[in-house]
């Protein structure tokens, strides 16, 4: 019982963990139907693949893993306003955030 | 110790990811991301990222969903409406989404020379972060800088268009 408790975790279990939460990631980018929701989609599939740079990082005993993760984060946080003020932009165009009436572009 | 606070906030992060795509409003989409955050941050604490952690939660789980939830209470979001997708759509879409978690799992799991982690295997310090990030990344880092300066840009003129057309339209 010490053994399991002290027992280290392998790197592969937090590639695992990465690669679920990417795939929710992409289920909810296809199956939402609300535009936040999308896009909360979209930032918890950045934040997967973050994980999995850490992990690597940790791996390989790379500083530069992290600092590309924190890089990541600046872009996240950059899109992560842009994208919300052209929600707001839609909002007030269509009145509606079902992706379903934003259908303008659709053939 | 590590293995069981792997398990508990492994667990949090994925049951918070699936209440993001089980909940129809979406400030509890919001709510259950947020816990996804935090038990990330938790994660690369685990994993020896000091800095990431708590990065992680300043910007992660403090700005950015504090403007996810900003704007889901400006725009009044309602529940999602339900559509009916294809049944095509629904047979062949999950079993698609566990395939491919299948794949890559099996090919994670058969990876040679993977280690395991641990605290004791060394913390990556914030000076040593910043020592490589200010040395050799400097131009990067600065360049991220105009990037975001671009992105308030372009934030600002985004959200304001319509205003400022809606405005034209009354003058006229």
């Amino acid at each position: 019982m010490n053994s399991f408790l002290t027992h280290p975790i392998p790197v592969s279990w937090y590639l695992l963990v990465s690669a679920v939460l990417f795939a929710l990631g992409v289920i909810g980018f296809l199956v939402k139907r609300n535009l936040i929701t999308v896009f909360m989609s979209i930032e918890l599939m950045l934040n997967a693949v973050n994980l999995s740079f850490v992990a690597f990082a940790h791996q390989w005993h790379a500083v530069k893993g992290q600092i590309f993760v924190f890089f990541v984060m600046v872009v996240a946080a950059a899109e992560a306003a842009v994208g919300l003020a052209i929600i707001i932009a839609v909002f007030r165009a269509r009145n509606t955030l079902a992706v379903d009436r934003i259908n303008l572009m659709k053939l | 110790m590590h293995l069981i606070l792997f398990f508990i906030f492994a667990g949090c992060a994925l049951a918070g990811a699936v209440n993001l795509l089980l909940q129809s409003h979406p400030i509890n989409s919001a709510l259950s991301l947020i816990v996804v955050m935090i038990s990330l941050a938790v994660l690369y604490l685990l994993l020896g990222a000091e800095f990431l952690a708590i990065a992680q939660i300043i910007v992660y789980a403090g700005a950015v969903m504090v403007l996810f939830t900003f704007v889901v209470m400006l725009l009044n979001a309602g529940r999602e409406e339900r559509t009916r997708g294809s049944r095509a759509a629904l047979a062949l879409g999950f079993p698609a989404a566990v395939a491919i978690v299948a794949i890559i799992a099996t090919v994670i799991l058969r990876a040679q020379g993977l280690s395991t982690a641990g605290v004791q295997q060394g913390i990556t310090s914030t000076a040593e972060l910043s020592r490589v990030l200010f040395h050799g990344l400097l131009l990067p880092f600065e360049i991220t800088s105009v990037l975001i300066l671009i992105a308030i840009l372009g934030a600002v003129a985004l959200a304001r268009q319509g205003n400022g057309d809606g405005e034209r339209k009354a003058g006229k």
